[in-house]
């Protein structure tokens, strides 16, 4: 019952706001419709503690310590995004780069996009998994290219072609699954595409089909995540979209691909009996972290330098996913949940730092502190925090990463080492003056919604300082889960 | 010598071999409306093939598959494309920049690499037609040789529309097709993705007064 | 070797060269038709021929004897092949000396005389023409060797008459997809060795675009009669190959008596008719190509043969 109004409301919200989303009170209607999502999610947090995992909808769907956990993250930031917007957007339309018709489609495809979201990430059938992967490309490409300039186009061009690509490839790798389930669990009542039943029967499947399905699974989903070599669509759609695009891009999105690739790992490795999916996830996550560490020296505008900021953690938490058992699991999880507030929280202060300048160019950016000092040193605290300074979660997460990886895989250590203090000298050289420093910017015609930032900001740092036991209790369950 | 085989698995296994034709056409050939016109015989093939496994399966499933597949990529969507390109005046398009022997081989050493890929898949299939697979993996293959090696804005569409053929195909060879409710959402998928295509066209069109796509460049690591 | 089996083998020969010329003129009559022209007479070509023989043959000064000798090798080449191609029955007992493969050895030593024919008087055409001759023939061999290899692939020989009993020996329909990829190649590599449209075009004499025409510019009366003559031959032969492959139905098996081997050549007449009128359709509805882009139409039909092998190793393993 929670669940369907989990997944009800922003389905219910993107037909209300096509209809109303040009009114001026259309913001306000989108903020209510998201909160009514995130008190549905945490409904559902609390019936899943009280009574475990549960199947609904003739197991269609399917809600564990795992996908809730996500769940209620997608629904918080979703929320805040939304929150966030409501003042940002306003100013755009201000600045007159958007009219009421884009904005109803904004708003529209937004909660569109947030009910695929969603979908992905309660349901239980491989296939619809990938329909609602793929939704949730389709909603978002056009909010990518909302401004119409020619680099935006461009942008949202790419981010189609290449993730419908890899989205491709990600559905022949969901056939050859289904293929090879069949066969044990016959083509009747779809049972061959659930995951759960998949779950049950993993270590009977057959291993080269699913070792063959489990690279293709990787390489479409990993699209998605922004595993490099096939993350370039990622910096691009991250810098052009309007700013609350690029913070759920890449404080949501980019966890339910990972949720997705996930899930077929905990297969492959069952059917293969190998450690090979998971050798697979770790050279891929380390060598997307490497790259985007050592590119984010290159990077000029504001907007891209934290794109590939989200490269390199996504490249982090696939590589602890690579490692497996509970600890890498469990800090892949925290890394999750620390990297989506803190890269979002920047995103709402970099949006408003380039409203205030009028630029993304990073160059243009300058002295924050005396325009805006919530802007500022948001941008900075988000900056520290996403750099893994001690007392945020980042570090804790990085941390535990670090020491199993030393443990298990010495030999990667020395990589991730040198590619966290690349990243990180790269992004505090490129904030710092944009925080301190002259300018003679103006401040914004309307206040800039920041408390987003800070909310996102001390959860974080509470998660560095004190993960509660209910909190850390959860965590493990799903790590357990994920094996 | 091989072992004997019944009419229907021959019948199928020509209407693979013609797909794969198609794709080897649709890779050599230079104008836009002929590769609309290949892709729709591409889904007639399609409609063909899995009517015959509907038929010999009996499978009502794959009835109203090849119904939808009939409605959406023989009619529809070529439809919709060839309807875009006269809006656009870009009817007698062509991609004269491309090395047609080069990207045969390419496509060729695809081929290969597809077939040898199947082969230990297509030894599990238990369906009719399940040595057709490694020929639905070349199409695929093939499809995304063709995105890579087009710059056109409408030829990585149909390129992309291509090898969502192909993956069709392979869904029908390995497994007598996905279950209906996805089959019904990949098809609406596709649909949505195609109207979002028009879109851009007019959205690229409108900034970049051309579809060629060499101009989408601006974008780069810097 | 019976004594029948003697009369066929040197029966096909006689009937190989006698019918040439009426293909050739069929073809011609037929591409007429299509492109509303008043057709010319079918046997325009044996008039041809009878005026060439009558005439005296001029020479150049500097002409070699391979000059001269060309026109009979060339010809007798071809008389050769048709002599292994089963065109109307499969008992060709000269057939079991030479396979496919030295079928295409014998297209080859063909082209190489009319070659250096053609640069032995030194001439600009001439030269040219045998550069182009060679740079498509260069193309065209490996892709003719690829659609054989499909056959023989499938019967597991090298020799046509095998493979013609092979195809009739299978009980039912068997539909083969190779044959469809290896059957499109064929028409190609046909098309680029006979001077067909796409690559060359037999009825002009436009200097840029000839390759065949060029060659035998030089040559006149009983010479050129010949070279005339086996080019048709050469059309006949590629036609009888297209037929052994793909629709040997209707060539007299093994055990045929004389009113099988009649019945045979009824039908190759009507399969050769059916065979022209397609040709000129081809050569109608197709432009003819820059020469440029002839190794692109020749690699395309070599991959097409290629393709067909792999598709019979994937479908028929």
């Amino acid at each position: 019952m929670e669940l369907a109004w989990v997944l009800g409301t922003p389905l219910f919200g993107a037909i209300v706001l096509a209809v109303f989303g040009a009114r001026r009170s259309a913001a306000e209607l989108n903020v209510v419709i998201s909160l009514a999502t995130l008190i549905a999610a945490a409904a559902l947090v609390l019936r899943i503690i009280g009574q475990g995992s549960m199947t609904v909808a003739h197991e269609q769907f399917f809600v564990d310590p795992f996908n809730v956990f996500l769940i209620a993250l997608t629904a918080l930031i979703g929320f805040t995004t939304a929150v966030f917007s409501r003042p940002y957007m306003r100013i755009e339309q201000d600045h007159g780069r958007l009219n009421a018709h884009r904005l109803r489609l904004y708003h529209s495809m937004y909660q569109l996009f947030m009910a695929a979201m969603l979908v992905a990430l309660s349901t239980n059938n491989m296939g619809l998994l990938w329909v609602a992967m793929e939704a949730a490309t389709l909603s978002t490409v056009l909010l990518v290219s909302l401004y119409r300039t020619r680099a935006s186009i461009e942008a949202a061009w790419k981010y189609f072609i290449l993730c419908g690509v890899g989205i491709a490839l990600a559905l022949f790798g969901t056939i050859l699954l289904y293929f090879a389930a069949e066969r044990l669990l016959g083509g009747e009542g779809m049972r061959a595409l659930l995951w759960t039943h998949l779950n049950a029967v993993k270590g009977q499947l057959d291993p080269t089909v699913i070792g063959l399905a489990f690279v293709f699974l990787l390489v479409g989903y990993g699209t998605k995540v922004g595993l490099a070599p096939l993350h370039n669509w990622l910096p691009d759609a991250h810098a052009e979209g309007p700013t609350p695009v690029s913070a759920v891009l890449s404080g949501l999105l980019l966890n339910v691909a990972m949720y997705a690739v996930v899930r077929c790992k905990i297969l492959a490795v069952g059917a293969m009996h190998s450690a090979l999916p998971g050798r697979m996830l770790m050279a891929f996550g380390l060598f997307s972290t490497v790259l985007a560490a050592f590119l984010l020296w290159r990077q000029r505008d504001i907007k891209r330098l934290f794109g590939y900021s989200s490269i390199e953690h996504m490249g982090i938490i696939t590589f602890a996913f690579g490692m497996g058992g509970p600890l890498a699991n469990f800090a892949a999880l925290l890394h999750m949940t620390v990297h989506s507030l803190t890269k979002s929280a920047i995103f709402f202060a970099a949006g408003h730092a380039s409203q205030i300048a009028g630029t993304q160019r990073i160059d243009g950016i300058r002295g924050l502190l005396t325009v805006s000092p919530t802007v500022g040193w948001g941008l900075m605290l988000g900056s520290l925090a996403i750099l893994g300074t001690p007392p945020f979660g980042v570090f804790t997460s990085e941390y535990m990463v670090l020491i199993t990886a030393m443990r298990d895989h010495p030999w990667a250590t020395p990589l991730l080492l040198v590619a966290l203090a690349v990243a990180f000298a790269a992004i505090f050289f490129k904030v710092q003056p944009m925080v301190f420093g002259e300018t003679d910017a103006q401040r914004l015609p309307h206040p800039p919604a920041l408390v987003p930032v800070f909310v996102h900001l001390s959860i974080v740092l509470m998660l560095g300082l004190y993960i509660p036991p209910a909190l850390a209790q959860w965590y493990r369950l799903a790590a357990s889960l994920i094996g | 010598m091989m072992p004997p085989l019944n009419l229907v698995t021959q019948l199928l296994h020509v209407l693979a071999a013609g797909l794969l034709m198609i794709s080897f056409s649709m890779l050599a050939q230079r104008r836009t409306r002929r590769l609309i016109v290949l892709l729709a015989w591409q889904g007639v093939v399609l409609t063909a093939s899995t009517l015959l496994v509907a038929v010999t399966a009996h499978l009502q499933h794959l009835y109203y598959s090849a119904a939808l597949t009939l409605i959406e990529k023989v009619w529809l969507m070529p439809w919709i494309l060839l309807r875009l390109m006269r809006r656009l005046g870009i009817e007698g398009d062509s991609d004269p920049l491309v090395n047609i022997p080069t990207l045969m081989l390419v496509g060729l050493g695809l081929v290969i690499f597809a077939f040898g890929l199947a082969q230990p898949i297509s030894s599990l299939a238990t369906t009719v037609t399940r040595q057709t697979l490694g020929i639905a993996m070349a199409v695929i293959l093939l499809a995304f040789l063709m995105m890579i090696a087009r710059h056109k804005a409408v030829t990585q569409v149909i390129g992309f529309l291509a090898m969502e053929n192909g993956l069709f195909f392979a869904a029908t060879s390995t497994t007598y097709g996905m279950p209906m409710v996805v089959e019904l959402g990949i098809a609406l998928d596709l649909l949505v993705g195609v109207f979002i295509f028009g879109i851009f066209f007019f959205q690229i069109r409108e900034q970049f007064d051309s579809l060629d796509l060499h101009q989408l460049e601006a974008l780069k690591e810097d | 070797m019976n004594a029948l089996a003697l009369v066929s083998q040197l029966g096909g020969v006689v009937l190989a060269v006698a019918l040439a010329p009426l293909l050739a003129g069929w073809v011609a009559q037929c591409r007429a038709w299509l492109q509303s022209r008043s057709a010319p007479s079918l046997l325009l070509p044996y008039r041809t021929l009878r005026k060439l023989f009558r005439k005296d043959a001029a020479l150049a000064t500097q002409a070699s004897p391979l000059f001269r000798a060309a026109p009979y090798a060339v010809f007798g080449a071809m008389a050769t092949a048709a002599a292994i191609i089963p065109s109307v029955t499969t008992d060709l007992p000269l057939a079991r000396v030479a396979d496919a493969i030295a079928l295409v050895g014998l297209f080859a030593t063909a082209r190489v005389f009319i070659a250096l024919a053609a640069m032995d008087i030194g001439t600009v055409f001439g030269s040219m023409g045998a550069r182009r001759e060679m740079m498509i023939g260069f193309l065209a061999e490996p892709a003719l060797l690829m659609v054989l290899f499909n056959a023989f692939l499938m019967f597991g020989s090298t020799a046509l008459p095998t493979i013609v009993k092979g195809t009739l020996d299978a009980d039912g329909l068997t539909l083969h997809p190779s044959l469809a990829f290896a059957g499109v190649a064929f028409v190609m590599v046909l098309l680029a060795e006979n001077a067909r449209i796409p690559i060359d075009n037999p009825g002009t004499h436009l200097e840029v675009t000839m390759i065949h025409e060029s060659m035998v510019l030089e040559y006149s009366a009983r010479h050129l009669a010949l070279i005339e003559w086996a080019s048709w031959l050469k059309l006949f032969n590629y036609a009888c190959i297209g037929f052994t492959l793909f629709v040997p139905w209707g060539i007299a098996p093994r055990t045929a008596g004389p009113l099988g081997l009649l019945l045979a050549i009824v039908w190759l007449l009507a399969k050769l008719a059916v065979a022209g009128a397609v040709l000129a359709v081809i050569e109608t509805v197709s432009a003819k190509l820059r020469i440029f882009r002839a190794p692109e139409f020749l690699s395309m039909a070599f991959l097409l043969a290629v393709l067909g092998l792999l598709v019979h190793l994937l479908l028929q393993s």
